[in-house]
Order: C-alpha cells, then sequence, then structure tokens
C-alpha cells in the first residue's frame, strides 16, 4: 500500500489528468444533456492539453524567455528553462478544441430548432413516434 | 532527391480557391462551379505529375518554410503518397460534378458554403496523406474532420443529431490519437516520423511504447469506423446530405486507414508490431473479421439503399484492416489496391444514389421498382459498381479481394478468409435483391415509361467511374507491379 501510494505522489499530475478524463468520459457516456456531453468533451480534451503542457515542466526551471546576447555569448543552459514545444503544440490544440466546440454548439442549435429540446430521451421520444 | 514543390500546390490550390468560392459565391453562385472544378482539375493534373516524378525518380521529403527536420514540418512524398494524392483529387473531382447540380437542388442558396467546406476538407485530406510530422497529422485530421462535421450538419432532419453524435466520437479519437503522441513525444522527445522511428527501437519497446500505439490505433480507428467503434458512420453518412457523402464516404475511411499504415511502418516499424507482437497481430485479423461479418449481417436489415451502402463501406474497413495485419506482402498489396478500388466502388455507388435522389428523391427499396425503365444507364453503372462490390471479375472489385484472400491462406488465417467469402455472398445477395427489384419487378408501373435520366453532368462521371472500375480491374497486373510494389512500407 505505501509503495502504491508513493507511485502516486511520485507522479501526482498525471493521475489527477486520469481521474480529469475519467470525468470527461463520464459525461459523455453518462449524461442525457447534449450540452452536457459536450462539456465533457471539453474536459476530456482539457485533460489531454494539460498531460502535454506538464511533461515540459522542470523543477527550479524558470519561463524560456531568454536574454539573446547572453545566450551567444554563454550559451543556454536547458535545465533552467521549462520545454517551451508542448506549450507551443497545446496552443494549436487549444485552437482546435475550440473550433470544435463552437461546431458543435452552432450544430446543438439545429438540433434544438428541429426538436424543441436538447434532452437525448426526449429526442428519441420524438424520433419515435 | 529533387527540389519540386508540385506537390505543395496541389493541395495549396484547393485551400486558397476555397477562400475565393466563399467570397465570389456571396456575390453570385454561378461563380462557385468554374472555380471548384477549376482548382480540382488542377490538382488532378498536377499530382499525376508528382505520381510520375516520383515513380521516375523516387521517394522525397520536402521541408516547409526551410525549417529543416526534426524541428520544421516535413512532408514525405513516396510512391504510397503519390498515389493517395492522385486517388483523392481524381476521386474528389468526379465527386464535384455529380456534387454540383445536387447542391444547387438540395441547399439552394447555400452553394458557396457548402463548396468552402468541400475544398477545405479536399486540402486537408491532401495535407494528411503527406506529412511526415506526428503532430501536424494529428492538426490536419482535426480539419477534415471538423469540415466534415459541418457538411453532415447541412443536411436536413436528423442530420445534426447525427452529426453532433460524430462530433462527440470524432474528437474522442482525435484525442487518443493525440494522447499517443503525448506519450511518444515524453518518451522521444521528438515529432517528426522518421526521427521517432530512429529512436524507438533504441528504447526496447517498455510499456510506454505499447500504449502510445495503444491510443494512437484507436484513435484511428475511431475515425476509420472499424468494427466495434463504428457506431457514428451509418448515421452521419446516411443523413449527410447527398453532395457530402458523395465526397465523404469514398475518402474519409480509406485516409484513415493510409493513416493507420502511415503511422504503423514509418513510426513503429514492422519488427515491432508483427514480430514482437504476434497476438496482437493475429487478434487484430480476429476482430478484422468479426467486423466483416457483423457489418455485412447488419447490411442485410436495411431497406434503403444509401443505408445499406454505409453498412458496406464498415464491412469494407474491415477488408483492408485485415489485410494490413495479416504481415504477409500479398496481404498488403491488397489492402492498398483495395484501398483504390473502394474508394472508386463507393464513388461509383453513391454517383448512382446521387443521381437517383436527384430525379426521384428517395432511396427507400420499395420506391425503386422498375427504375431501370427509367433511368438505364444509370442503373447499368449501378450494375458495374455492385459487381465490382461483390467481386465479379473482370471489375477491379476482384482483384484485390483475390489478393486479400491470397494474403490469408498464407498467413494461414482462415477465419479471415471465410469472412471474405462470407461477405462476398452476403453482397452478392444484397446487390441482386435491388437489381431485381429495378429490373424485374413493375408493379406500380402502367402504361408507357417514360425515360428520365439525371442530367448529363451527373450521368459523364457515373460512366467514367464505372468504365474506370473495369479498366482497374483489366489492368491490375501493371498497377500492381508498377506502383503498389513501391509503395508497399518497408520490411515487405
Amino acid at each position: 500500500m505505501e509503495d502504491f501510494l508513493a507511485i502516486i505522489v511520485a507522479k501526482y499530475n498525471y493521475w489527477l489528468y486520469v481521474v480529469l478524463m475519467m470525468i470527461g468520459f463520464y459525461a459523455m457516456i453518462g449524461k442525457r444533456n447534449l450540452v452536457k456531453k459536450l462539456i465533457g468533451m471539453n474536459i476530456f480534451q482539457t485533460a489531454i492539453i494539460l498531460m502535454f503542457v506538464s511533461a515540459g515542466a522542470k523543477f527550479n526551471a524558470t519561463i524560456p524567455i531568454l536574454n539573446k546576447y547572453e545566450v551567444l555569448k554563454h550559451g543556454a543552459d536547458a535545465t533552467k528553462v521549462v520545454n517551451p514545444l508542448p506549450h507551443v503544440l497545446m496552443l494549436t490544440a487549444i485552437v482546435v478544441g475550440v473550433s470544435v466546440t463552437g461546431v458543435a454548439l452552432a450544430i446543438l442549435i439545429r438540433v434544438y430548432r428541429e426538436y424543441g429540446t436538447l434532452e437525448e430521451d426526449e429526442i428519441l421520444e420524438k424520433l419515435g413516434q | 532527391m529533387t527540389t519540386s514543390n508540385l506537390h505543395m500546390y496541389v493541395m495549396a490550390v484547393p485551400l486558397i480557391t476555397a477562400m475565393f468560392v466563399n467570397m465570389l459565391g456571396r456575390i453570385s453562385p454561378k461563380y462557385v462551379a468554374p472555380l471548384t472544378l477549376g482548382a480540382l482539375g488542377f490538382s488532378s493534373l498536377a499530382s499525376l505529375g508528382v505520381l510520375r516524378q516520383v515513380l521516375e525518380y523516387g521517394g522525397y521529403s520536402y521541408t516547409v518554410g526551410n525549417w529543416a527536420p526534426p524541428m520544421g514540418i516535413e512532408l514525405v512524398i513516396d510512391p504510397l503518397s503519390a498515389l493517395m494524392l492522385l486517388l483523392i483529387s481524381v476521386v474528389s473531382l468526379l465527386a464535384t460534378l455529380s456534387a454540383l447540380p445536387m447542391v444547387a437542388k438540395e441547399q439552394a442558396g447555400k452553394e458557396h458554403l457548402f463548396f468552402t467546406l468541400y475544398l477545405i476538407l479536399i486540402a486537408g485530406l491532401m495535407g494528411l496523406v503527406m506529412t511526415g510530422d506526428a503532430f501536424n497529422l494529428y492538426v490536419l485530421l482535426e480539419i477534415t474532420s471538423i469540415t466534415t462535421y459541418g457538411l453532415i450538419a447541412m443536411g436536413k432532419g436528423r442530420a445534426p443529431l447525427a452529426s453532433f453524435n460524430y462530433v462527440i466520437m470524432g474528437s474522442v479519437g482525435a484525442c487518443f490519437y493525440l494522447l499517443g503522441v503525448g506519450y511518444l513525444y515524453i518518451l522521444t522527445g521528438s515529432l517528426n516520423m522518421a526521427d521517432i522511428a530512429s529512436i524507438l527501437p533504441q528504447l526496447g519497446g517498455g510499456a510506454a511504447v505499447a500504449t502510445a500505439l495503444g491510443f494512437i490505433l484507436v484513435g484511428l480507428w475511431i475515425k476509420m469506423a472499424l468494427f466495434p467503434l463504428h457506431g457514428w458512420l451509418p448515421n452521419a453518412y446516411s443523413l449527410a446530405p447527398t453532395g457530402a457523402g458523395l465526397l465523404v464516404a469514398p475518402l474519409m475511411t480509406k485516409v484513415s486507414i493510409y493513416l493507420m499504415i502511415r503511422v504503423m511502418f514509418s513510426v513503429f516499424g514492422a519488427d515491432y508490431l508483427f514480430v514482437q507482437n504476434p497476438l496482437v497481430q493475429s487478434g487484430m485479423v480476429w476482430l478484422a473479421s468479426a467486423g466483416i461479418i457483423c457489418a455485412s449481417c447488419m447490411a442485410l436489415a436495411q431497406r434503403n439503399l444509401k443505408r445499406m451502402l454505409t453498412y458496406i463501406i464498415v464491412a469494407e474497413v474491415g477488408y483492408m484492416v485485415g489485410g494490413v495485419w495479416l504481415a504477409n506482402s500479398i496481404g498488403m498489396t491488397g489492402a492498398i489496391l483495395h484501398i483504390v478500388n473502394d474508394a472508386l466502388m463507393t464513388l461509383c455507388l453513391f454517383l448512382v444514389v446521387a443521381a437517383i435522389a436527384y430525379r426521384t428523391g428517395s432511396l427507400e427499396f420499395d420506391n425503386l421498382r422498375g427504375i431501370y425503365k427509367r433511368m438505364p444507364i444509370t442503373m447499368a453503372a449501378f450494375t458495374v459498381g455492385a459487381f465490382s462490390m461483390i467481386g465479379v471479375p473482370p471489375t477491379a472489385g476482384f482483384f484485390s479481394k483475390w489478393y486479400l484472400i491470397l494474403g490469408g491462406i498464407e498467413a494461414g488465417h482462415w477465419e479471415y478468409v471465410i469472412a471474405l467469402l462470407f461477405s462476398s455472398l452476403i453482397n452478392a445477395v444484397l446487390f441482386f435483391r435491388i437489381i431485381e427489384i429495378a429490373y424485374f419487378d413493375g408493379r406500380g408501373e402502367q402504361g408507357k415509361i417514360q425515360r428520365d435520366e439525371a442530367p448529363l453532368i451527373m450521368q459523364g462521371p457515373l460512366v467514367l467511374t464505372a468504365v474506370a472500375l473495369i479498366a482497374i480491374g483489366l489492368g491490375s497486373g501493371p498497377l500492381v507491379q508498377g506502383i503498389i510494389k513501391l509503395a508497399l512500407p518497408a520490411g515487405f
């Protein structure tokens, strides 16, 4: 049990993303409201974005903004700055996430106009008639 | 190594034209058709040039913006991606010819919006087959998915609901892919596929590599609608506007299968996949076989032509995935040949669907009675497409199925061979049922029946595709020897 706890504490950030991801997954599968499903999808994406960002973090490191002349003279110490690449990648992933959410919300407006509700059960009931 | 950048124009022209279609199409819808056709015509010719170049001088890689890989984004043009590029541009050109009158009828007043999404989707698909960067692939995957969500949601009735389900499923798939790429990045510190492939063997394939592979593959399987993950496809594709179905149905699943081949062999390598993990390999063939049989049976239960075809697409995905995982060169040849053939067969059948929908507006089996007399040319092309799906020689479908069956026998995977034969029989039942209804069942049709074909712009691509199916069937020997043998991934 103590070993198990040690494993969790050593990598607690990754465990948090797993929990966050499962919350999103539950919302997508378990919730009957379409907007809640969409929010579940957003939580799911956010968990992955956080995982990427924390993968770039280092202990005792600072933000990756350096003095160009200092770097040219002495070179940069990679252990003193966080890895900026995952952050840049996640900027793109955030843009993708926002676009998907936007499209999905627009689609939900059309669904609402068609059925007058966003509850999955009520929509299925109307489809059954 | 050449310095050619013809392939950039293949992708850039539809992308830039999309903007002009949106702007000029607002002024008048008459600009939409020449712009779209011009862009896709150019792309088809240019991609033919790219393919010829690649066959003559060999594949090459291209660094976009002069940032050297592994930092910059690399495009890889090898025989396989050049072949896919040509397939995408030709299929989309033929589909567009038929989509133009269809969209003018179904989405009147929204042509410019429809074709903007349509062209961006095509540019995204072209980017997907060329990219050599794992994260770039994710972005392009989402570009194609988002445009597809939009196109499907333009349909009537239940289409927005089907599109929403696709949004949820598609995003989960993309997220899984991204998660897998994250694992690979943490392991190797690189996003370039070739670079990752050179670093991975040194890591010795631990649990983290296997997890990355699992996440990436599950993500792509959701996108390609492999059997247990196919739930979104039949609704989304059958409720999509007919014009969108013409483009999406032949290309999306096939490009996803290309991506699976690309990721499997350019990143992980045949040795890691097949030699080190034989259980996964045979498990996948079993899964594909189960998928073929289940999807074929579900197709039997349908009473609508378009809906039946969507289940056949799911079954065909099983053919190709099984062929890839057979892990021998015959199966692989069959899978790649089947990507080409299946794109054309699906295009042919969806062009028929569009022609019938344009004239009668209904695709229920009951309304297809005696349609042969009304639309003889359309139904003749349908027969060719149906024979190709069943696998009757000399149509194209026979030859790729032949390679797949030979590959299955060589690998000793009899369940896959049985699934293929079973599915061919089911396809025969499915299509002969429709042929019987359309040709011989004349109930309710009294008196002289007027010939009422779809307009020429819809018949042209239909006849062309049907002829191409027979031509590719007869020419499949040279096609395999000349292109596909070169396109096989390393290690085959």
